[in-house]
């Protein structure tokens, strides 16, 4: 042949920081593939199809409302209940299900990880993308409560910090894959991991400012207040209900602790991600 | 890096760990942290026999690959032979990439393709049109590059009409059909294919190793194949690789090698086959196999029969159970016998059964024997109850040729039967009535 030949070796170790970025990017088309997979086969043979995507948040939010807002009477910063339960319910899912899904990433491609190779972190970054795509929908379901509030003439009003929308979405995103990635670079030799997972996913929706506003807990619980505060998905969540309705906690500073955070798992999440890759198939 | 060398792999192992994974590791894991912190060895490698599988060790570590050594040329079709547990599935997924060597290197010049298993990544839910760019990105297609290649792999799967339809509607052909198209139309300099050609049927195993033939032959790229059956290695592959216990035992011309794997002049190794299996294998401890009295491979004339005896033991009753043998040849499954009609009860205690093949009956040629066994036949056969094992290629006999040549026409097939069969009868006479 002609054409140029990459040469390549393998080897019992590879160094910790070879991230394969390279390698990623060279397959960046099966990346858009599994999203398109992922995606029509959700609502493949539905008779709703994509409006499945909205039912979840839609009941929760219902829900929500009743228990925490009408029935424990949480306040919700002078925000209409239904609207900033939708907020924290449509930011937090994205979260979690970013975590949710990654942390069982070898589990469940145990199957096709055991006969092809294709650089690993593709799966992980398809199932971020993937969720992205029900995160937009149900941000247009959260979209269209706002315009129905706007008219009715509620108390709220859109920030500058909207502007931040694409930061907060992609750290939610990485913060998300990072832990994942090290959960389910984790439980491939322990599944004890894994039942902490969908439990502990849940005790940490009550440690982030979901059903509360951050000032409530502050006021309330002085002393427990800074283990919601170090949780670094509240500024994110936080911000996110300051751009989007004008009311939370907004700094820099807790944004940056977040973003700081979300870095650091990122680069772990992948350097632990990349090692274990290398023998799962022996051990999952 | 010479030239022209595709593959080279250097002094390659590879460990597997026995037993349970999960309660217990994580002191073992600990232990060998620490360990390496103190520079020491890794406790759970040290052991350093070639084939722990029949030695019963301390330690629960099997070198499925030790120190392994070749090199493959560029152009080359290579196939790698050896019976099972050899460690030949193992070396593909490592050059696949799929897992990591214990130590040991490979180096290689190209892009590999591997077929390890057919329709990796197909979604069950996804057209035809969607699993050919899925499993083609898989495998590191790009986009376009599969656009391109799109009506060639349609063309060769013979899927047109069903282009458009979930894959989970195809027949089982149907899907190994466009599952190799796609593997196999891969720009790739080196190709890797397993024992896939199994499915399928007869007509697409031709085209399949046809195809291969043209990938190896006429393009030049490098094929790395793994087959039970010689039939398809000796057509395919100019070089052979017999593995052996996780070894290389031979390394040349595929006619050699084939010759080699077909013909073991060792006793086989009762100890390891008596360790493999599960359920009902394990009540059964094979103590010798003979073919007309002799424990290796022997030569057999055409007029002699052939008495093929298994001698073994029973450690456990088994209520119902019969031995198959099963005889092949060029990987073509010829004749299965039994040693009873129905499955009959098992004793505890020592056991001969037999098989005889009469005189003049196997053409000339190589047969291997492969023993099966299962209990409950198919008359009360119950889902769930129904446990049967296979030992493939046990001992292997050649039927030599001792007629002349003149009547070379004989050799064709592999059977022969007596000329009692035939006849000719004298129907009518055509001048007559003109």
């Amino acid at each position: 042949m002609v054409k140029e030949e990459q040469e390549w070796t393998i080897e019992s170790n590879a160094s910790l920081f070879d991230l394969k970025l390279n390698e990623v990017w060279a397959y960046r088309d099966l990346l858009v593939l599994l999203v398109r997979r992922d995606f029509v086969s959700f609502y493949k043979q539905t008779i709703l199809g994509p409006l499945w995507f909205f039912i979840q948040p839609l009941f929760t939010t219902i829900i929500f409302t009743f228990i925490f807002g009408n029935l424990a009477g949480i306040s919700t910063d002078s925000l209409p209940k239904p609207l900033f339960y939708m907020a924290g319910i449509t930011a937090w899912n994205y979260f979690a299900d970013c975590l949710t899904k990654t942390s069982s990433v070898f589990k469940d491609n145990a199957a096709i990880f055991g006969k092809v190779y294709f650089p690993r972190l593709i799966m992980p970054l398809s199932i971020v993308v993937s969720n992205l795509v029900r995160f937009g929908v149900q941000m247009l379901l959260f979209l269209i409560l706002m315009a129905y509030y706007y008219f009715t003439g509620a108390n709220f009003s859109i920030s500058w910090a909207i502007c931040l929308f694409p930061v907060i979405v992609t750290l939610m995103a990485l913060l998300g894959l990072g832990a994942g990635m090290i959960i389910s670079a984790m439980t491939t030799k322990y599944r004890d991991l894994a039942f902490l997972i969908s439990f502990g996913v849940q005790l940490l929706m009550y440690a982030t400012t979901v059903i509360y506003p951050l000032s409530e807990a502050i006021k309330k619980y002085p002393a427990y207040a800074w283990i919601i505060e170090y949780n670094p998905m509240t500024p994110i969540i936080e911000t996110f209900r300051y751009g989007f309705l004008g009311q939370g906690s907004f700094s820099w500073l807790s944004l940056g602790y977040a973003t700081a955070v979300t870095i650091l798992l990122m680069l772990l999440g992948t350097i632990v991600f990349n090692k274990v890759e290398r023998n799962f198939v022996d051990t999952v | 890096m010479s030239k022209n060398i595709a593959i080279k792999v250097e002094n390659l192992s590879k460990a597997y760990q026995l037993g349970q994974i999960g309660t217990g590791t994580i002191s073992r894991d600990l232990e060998r942290w620490y360990a390496r912190v103190r520079g020491k060895e890794d406790p759970f490698l040290r052991i350093g026999e070639s084939n722990d599988q029949n030695i019963k060790s301390e330690s629960n570590v099997v070198w499925s690959l030790k120190d392994i050594n070749f090199e493959i040329e560029q152009g080359d079709a290579v196939g790698i032979i050896g019976r099972n547990g050899a460690g030949k599935s193992t070396l593909l997924k490592i050059l696949s990439k799929v897992t990591a060597p214990t130590t040991g290197k490979i180096s290689g010049k190209g892009r590999i393709a591997s077929l390890l298993e057919v329709g990796t990544g197909f979604h069950p839910e996804l057209s035809g049109r969607e699993n050919i760019f899925l499993n083609g990105a898989i495998l590191g297609m790009r986009k376009k590059e599969i656009q391109r290649k799109l009506d060639e792999i349609v063309d060769f799967a013979g899927i047109e009409r069903y282009l458009d339809t979930p894959v989970k509607r195809y027949s089982s052909g149907m899907y190994v059909r466009l599952a190799f198209a796609v593997a196999a139309h891969l720009e790739s300099e080196i190709l890797i294919v397993d024992e896939v050609l199994a499915v399928g049927d007869a007509e697409f195993q031709k085209k399949c190793l046809g195809k291969m033939g043209e990938v190896s032959k006429g393009e030049g790229r490098t094929v790395l194949f793994v087959s039970h059956n010689m039939n398809a290695i000796t057509q395919l592959c100019n070089n052979v690789i017999l593995l052996n216990n996780g070894k290389v035992s031979f390394n040349g011309t595929s006619y050699e090698g084939v010759q080699n794997y077909l013909k073991p002049k060792t006793v086989l190794d009762l100890e390891l086959l008596n360790k493999i299996g599960s359920n009902i294998k394990s009540n059964i401890l094979i103590s010798k196999i003979l073919v007309n009295t002799s424990p290796v491979f022997i030569e057999i004339s055409p007029s002699s029969q052939i008495i093929i005896e298994l001698f073994y033991k029973t450690v456990q009753l088994i209520t119902d159970f019969r031995f198959s043998f099963i005889l092949y040849r060029d990987g073509q499954r010829i004749l299965t016998l039994h040693d009873t009609n129905q499955t009959e009860k098992l004793q505890v205690g020592a056991y001969k059964s037999e098989v005889k093949i009469p005189s003049n009956f196997l053409r000339p040629g190589t047969y291997s024997i492969s023993i099966g066994g299962h209990n409950s036949n198919h008359s009360n056969y119950e889902i769930g109850r129904l446990e049967w094992f296979l030992l493939e290629d046990l001992i292997s006999f050649e039927v030599k040729e001792q007629w002349s040549v003149d009547f070379d026409f004989n050799n064709i097939g592999f059977i022969n039967l007596s000329n009692n069969y035939g006849k000719r009868t004298f129907l009518e006479n055509n001048e007559a009535s003109n």
